[in-house]
């Protein structure tokens, strides 16, 4: 287990290192480069040079991205003129609203996307098994806005029960104190989410319902109520812990269409705004954050998943 | 099983795959969706003349069924129909570029990365994990933000980042298939590296290649339509289905229907079209297994 964490933990550090090369790049790819892109086009060739000499730009490459590394460090990730807010505490003041967003979303997905699996697992290839898998297709083939929007026309049109606007709440306390506006943006979200799960949780299943430990508590008399919930299914969600790592990208992917969607003050709506406004401060400072916190997510699950399945450890530290 | 039998087996292989395909009823609905949608955007306008181009604010949000409008008009007069054909072959047109593209370059990476091995292995995938680490979504907006978009950038954009996903499934068949006999034995015989990626492990991992680039195809099509969602689509005249859907949704409270659900209907069969003939393709494929 120790070999395998110092493995995974040196993986992750070398992959954020990476990306901050990326972040670096692409800073400079901007047209004009990052004085163009802070002071604007009307902005003369002295005040651009005065920018790059300030901000350490005319310096040779290696030394600009060790500076930049440096600032990372310390935790100045820029200054976003549009805001007039520092990156950093723009981020810190909306990070957390997007946790909460994607936290209660992957909850209510895997706490649906289980039954469903199993379901499918047990009845494979009979009508249940097509039902769930055609309804899973199905949403994964529906964009995520069009999703959120037919939700909203049944939900607070035709049906007015739930408000289409996410809390405006400045702090997650606020947020939270108006869990009605958070319902449609939590189930929009997960409903992508357990099409996905639920497919993994299904093969799981199918794979163990197959193997011999099976047969054996079967052979023994087991009802087959208690064969499935405590024999293969404490197997069978294992994956699922993995399977939480692997999919963060496409979590907040979705999350960042989701809040602009319902106006959610999250990081998907700060990124959103600065694209369109082209603020590269914020827009660079969230990419890394949010590339930061992917690689952490994963890294926990796959530790998790390595402490919970001695397996994992075994195969992947041998090969 | 010989070598004697292996290359005069009394069925191709590929007209057994056909076969399995053929039988595959949700693998031909799939591709009947598909050849219907590409018929309506390409082959459509050559019957149905609309003009796309100039707006015509005499006739906005005419209702569906009206004279001349079979689907009605939108906001700036367009003729929704006609938007509906020229959208489709954006959407068509940028998802199939940009699978293909994301396929072949995936497919080079993960085959040279799997079948070097060593450090020079981990130092690609490291790359591929960096990339992946960051949400596909928000490279797509970040250079989107960056360049101006157009057809020919959003399939770059989109290819240029979605072949993290080929190159790693490409690299795990490579690793498992160097390791093979009749690779070893080629090398053994004084074959180069670059022998063996092209003539044994690319060729052996085609199947998987092609039905993830199936996958592939279905997925940048969401992506236009997330990017044009974002405001970062094609700017108009020009249209996608996902740019329009997004101009509809403005329109949701206006009862404007007819500006919602084609363009968002269309989107979900294109998608499911792809996923059905991705799903064929893999039974498809598996038939040289069966045959192990």
């Amino acid at each position: 287990m120790v070999r395998y964490l110092i493995t995974r933990v040196g993986q992750a550090l070398i992959v954020v290192a990476l990306v901050t090369v990326i972040a670096f790049v692409i800073l400079h790819l901007l047209p004009g480069g990052a004085a163009r892109a802070t002071l604007g086009k009307e902005a003369t060739l002295d005040q651009l040079a005065a920018f790059n000499h300030t901000m350490g730009y005319d310096k040779p490459w290696i030394q600009q991205y060790l500076l930049y590394v440096q600032r990372l460090l310390h935790g100045d990730l820029g200054y976003s003129f549009q805001l007039n807010q520092s990156v950093l505490e723009a981020i810190v003041q909306r990070l957390p609203k997007t946790m909460v967003l994607s936290l209660l979303s992957t909850l209510l997905a895997v706490v649906v996307a289980i039954p469903l699996g199993v379901i499918q697992a047990v009845r494979r290839n009979r009508w249940p098994d097509y039902a769930i898998t055609s309804l899973s297709l199905l949403a994964y083939a529906t964009p995520i806005f069009f999703m959120g929007l037919l939700m909203i026309i049944l939900f607070s049109q035709v049906w007015p029960i739930l408000p289409p606007e996410a809390p405006q709440g400045f702090t997650v306390a606020e947020v939270l104190a108006d869990p009605a506006g958070l319902v449609l943006p939590t189930i929009t979200l997960a409903i992508v989410t357990v099409a996905v799960y639920s497919r993994y949780v299904r093969s799981a299943m199918v794979d163990n319902l197959n193997e011999n430990y099976v047969r054996t508590a079967r052979s023994k008399g087991l009802p087959e109520r208690r064969v499935i919930l405590t024999h293969t299914l404490r197997n069978g969600l294992f994956p699922i812990i993995g399977l939480l790592g692997m999919y963060l990208p496409a979590l907040f992917s979705g999350a960042l269409v989701v809040e602009s969607l319902f106006n959610f003050p999250g990081m998907g709506q700060l990124f959103w705004q600065a694209a369109l406004k082209r603020d590269y401060p914020i827009l660079l400072g969230v990419t890394v954050i949010i590339a930061v916190a992917t690689v952490v997510g994963s890294l926990v699950a796959d530790l998790l998943y390595a402490a919970a399945d001695p397996r994992v450890r075994l195969r992947r530290s041998a090969s | 099983m010989t070598v004697v039998e292996e290359e005069h087996p009394t069925v191709p292989l590929w007209r057994q795959g056909l076969r399995v395909f053929a039988e595959n009823r949700l693998a031909l609905v799939g591709a009947g969706m598909f050849v219907l949608l590409a018929a309506l955007s390409f082959l459509g306008p050559l019957f149905y003349h609309t003009d796309q181009v100039h707006t015509d604010l005499t006739a906005v949000n005419l209702p569906a069924g009206s004279p001349g409008h079979p689907l009605g008009t939108d906001g700036v007069g367009y003729d929704q129909l006609g938007r509906l054909m020229l959208g489709g072959q954006t959407s068509i047109i940028v998802g199939l570029a940009a699978g293909v593209l994301a396929t072949a370059v995936g497919t080079i990476w993960g085959a040279v990365a799997g079948f070097a091995g060593g450090w020079v292995d981990s130092a690609m995938m490291r790359v591929v994990d960096a990339m992946m680490s960051i949400p596909a979504l928000f490279l797509f907006m970040l250079l989107a933000a960056i360049v101006t978009p157009s057809v020919p950038m959003l399939i770059f954009i989109i290819g240029a980042f979605a072949w993290l996903g080929p190159a790693r499934l490409v690299r795990g068949e490579a690793l498992s298939l160097r390791s093979r006999e009749y690779v070893q034995a080629m090398r053994a015989m004084g074959g180069t590296g670059g022998r063996a990626v092209r003539s044994h492990i690319v060729p052996n991992a085609i199947g998987t290649v092609i039905v993830n680039a199936t996958f592939q195809i279905a997925d940048a099509i969401l992506y236009v339509a997330y990017l044009s969602f974002l405001g970062l689509g094609v700017p108009p005249p020009a249209a996608n289905w996902g740019g329009m859907l997004s101009d509809g949704l403005a329109d949701t409270y206006s009862g404007h229907w007819w500006l919602l659900y084609p363009p968002g209907i269309a989107i979900i069969l294109i998608v499911l079209a792809f996923n059905f003939i991705g799903d064929g393709l893999r039974d498809a494929f598996e038939v040289r297994l069966r045959r192990r």
